[in-house]
């Protein structure tokens, strides 16, 4: 399995709020199997059919193994470690805005305890056929071979849609967020898709800001013999300006997208000029 | 958010970090009357002040209120000068780099040093600069400063200890992404002073810090107005007004544009919407960029496009816009939304090459 299957029990923290009550629904629709909701103060509720707990220790009687958590941003922390407290093994965070210095304590703690991170700021997980754990438009998957992760949402539809249309389909696509500092990066999730079984091909939607473009080209370079091809935006980004996403940011000469483009073909990556253009560059196998 | 130099000193004297004493004016009548030699430095957020001609050293009255005047209002490196920080001259025996910063790759603080302070830090040689890094769960301990203390040749260990201590307290307590000390000046009595500083706070931190909660004097107006609005809004120096959704796909936007060798007026992202009022508040952004064309580039996602296809034809009607307007709208409603705006005499694309092929056709009939 890639990080989650039907079988994957799911609770959201911060189910009854606007974004974790529409997407719950529609996670429910793609076939999630979401056991539980947990928002503090709203126990003993349901929304879509599902249970509202105040704890997340109160639903560990359904078994999660993983956590969306789509509370307001100055309540991130107290809820991931929480969740990580309990004994969930992967958390996902939608929200946006999380400040930098939560995240970190939220990843070295999920660190210690061996729990898988996926954001913040990012529009989640997606297994085709199996689940779905986030905000990505349950319409534009397609089952296939190629396995996609990126640093955006949008874009990342967008592109998913492409892959979709052209014919080839997805194995998982998963979303690691716009932010500084996030738990899965480009590195860690590169080594998953390798060794998938079902993915035979694998499409990196990068940014500028920071150095996981380079480390993962590293990488492939040594040990991935499967296609890769490549696409990072902010090639025209004024340096020193955060890019709507906090960690899309040259920061003293760091993180540009010419360096990641350099990287990527260094590594044998093809690299898309324009993200219509990514379609044409996998192979049909 | 970047602070000025004083905004970052003030922070640095609140944690007991030794700064050289001195006041800011933003009018020469502010002026102290002249005791000693003083550095008057210009309250901007550049670097290079200095090569800039933005600092200057008053030895006597006079020179301290004419440099004063010359530098008030004035600009240094494109930037208006509002401020100036008066400060006390100090006797510099060594200069120190000292910086705390947040490591994206290893997800930590990071203590940056080097022996060679006093010039930007990119151009020092990496083997002149040592790295510690910081558990942000376990935090500080004094074996930090001896290992930096190996490492630099400070003759005033327990002041040095003390300073690093509390910079790291104040990194933490003020949700900084970055607190640079350079020059961390040693003077001929062997005290540690910052002489400089550089602090970055986290915008989204805010929230806790109703002090930093002032405009941001890194943006422009029309920057600010937006964030008000919760729009993310970039200017750039072209004339192609932007409205995009997410801003990865905004970016992606800009870059092809720019690859067409068109030249984007701004950076919008509307965000994901179904809300036909938020369109119209982001073409009153863009309007007031006074853009030549206006491109809007739309992926249905969680986003309706024929949502957004209504906001753009009322936003047309609404600000009665006679500048071209071009459309890009794929994904969910996507033939729903570009028969909206064809029926309303819109140009619309399923394709973003397209799209902005139509753009350039434009240019050249031009």
């Amino acid at each position: 399995m890639v990080i989650i299957n039907k079988n994957t029990n799911v609770i959201v923290q911060g189910i009854t709020g606007h974004q974790g009550a529409f997407h719950s629904g529609e996670m429910i629709k793609f076939g999630t199997k979401v056991v539980a909701g947990v928002s503090p103060g709203k126990g003993n509720t349901e929304i879509n059919h599902v249970k509202v707990f105040n704890t997340v220790s109160e639903t560990l009687d359904y078994e999660p193994y993983a956590s969306m958590i789509s509370v307001p941003a100055p309540y991130v922390k107290d809820a991931a470690l929480e969740a990580i407290d309990n004994g969930i093994k992967l958390i996902y965070i939608l929200t946006e805005h999380v400040p930098v210095h939560d995240t970190m304590e939220i990843a070295h703690q999920a660190r210690r305890k061996n729990v898988m991170l996926i954001g913040p700021n990012s529009p989640g997980i997606t297994v085709v056929n199996e689940s779905k754990i986030g905000i990505m438009p349950n319409h534009i998957f397609k089952k296939g071979n190629v396995a996609i992760a990126s640093r955006s949402g949008t874009l990342t539809y967008e592109i998913v849609k492409a892959v979709t249309d052209s014919g080839f389909g997805e194995t998982t696509v998963v979303g690691l967020g716009g932010d500084p500092i996030i738990g899965t990066t480009f590195s860690d999730i590169i080594k998953i898709y390798n060794e998938d079984e079902q993915t035979k091909q694998i499409v990196l939607v990068g940014e500028i800001g920071g150095g996981e473009e380079e480390k993962a080209a590293a990488y492939i370079k040594k040990y991935v013999k499967k296609p890769v091809v490549g696409y990072i935006t902010g090639r025209s980004a004024p340096p020193g300006k955060r890019m709507g996403h906090a960690g899309a940011i040259i920061e003293k000469g760091v993180g540009t997208a010419e360096s990641k483009i350099n990287a990527f073909k260094d590594a044998g990556i093809k690299v898309a000029d324009y993200p219509d253009d990514i379609p044409g560059l996998l192979q049909k196998l | 958010m970047n602070l000025y130099e004083y905004m970052g000193k003030e922070i640095f004297k609140k944690y007991g970090i030794p700064v050289p004493g001195g006041y800011v004016i933003d009018n020469v009548n502010e002026l102290k009357k002249y005791e000693e030699p003083v550095a008057i430095k210009s309250q901007i957020l550049s670097g290079k002040r200095g090569k800039a001609g933005g600092i200057k050293f008053a030895k006597n009255n006079d020179e301290l209120i004419n440099y004063s005047k010359e530098l008030l209002s004035s600009k240094i490196n494109n930037l208006t000068v509002n401020k100036l920080l008066i400060e006390r001259m100090i006797n510099i025996k060594k200069e120190i780099y000292l910086s705390i910063t947040l490591d994206r790759s290893s997800k930590e603080p990071i203590i940056i040093m080097s022996s060679e302070g006093g010039m930007d830090i990119e151009s020092v040689p990496e083997d002149k600069i040592h790295k510690i890094y910081i558990d942000p769960l376990i935090g500080y301990s004094d074996y930090i400063a001896r290992e930096a203390l190996a490492y630099l040749s400070v003759e005033n260990k327990k002041q040095f200890s003390s300073l690093l201590r509390s910079l790291y307290i104040a990194f933490v307590n003020e949700d900084a992404m970055l607190m640079e000390i350079n020059p961390l000046i040693i003077d001929n009595d062997n005290n540690i002073i910052a002489g400089d500083s550089k602090v970055i706070i986290d915008d989204n931190s805010l929230f806790r810090h109703d002090e930093y909660k002032i405009k941001d004097t890194d943006k422009t107006e029309l920057e600010n107005e937006a964030a008000n609005k919760s729009f993310t809004f970039i200017e750039m120096g072209g004339n192609i007004g932007v409205i995009a959704n997410g801003a990865g796909l905004t970016m992606a936007t800009l870059d092809a544009l720019t690859l067409h060798k068109l030249k984007p007026r701004n950076f919008l992202d509307l965000g994901g919407t179904d809300d036909i009022e938020i369109v119209e508040d982001a073409f009153s952004f863009v309007l007031k960029a006074k853009p030549e064309i206006i491109f809007v580039n739309i992926f249905g996602g969680v986003t309706k496009a024929d949502t957004v296809a209504n906001g753009i034809v009322s936003s047309k009607n609404k600000f009665n816009i006679k500048q071209n307007i071009i459309v890009r709208l794929s994904g969910i409603h996507e033939e729903e939304g570009r028969k909206i705006l064809l029926n309303n005499g819109i140009k619309a694309f399923p394709d973003m090459n397209d799209a902005i092929k139509a753009i350039s056709k434009i240019y050249e009939v031009n």
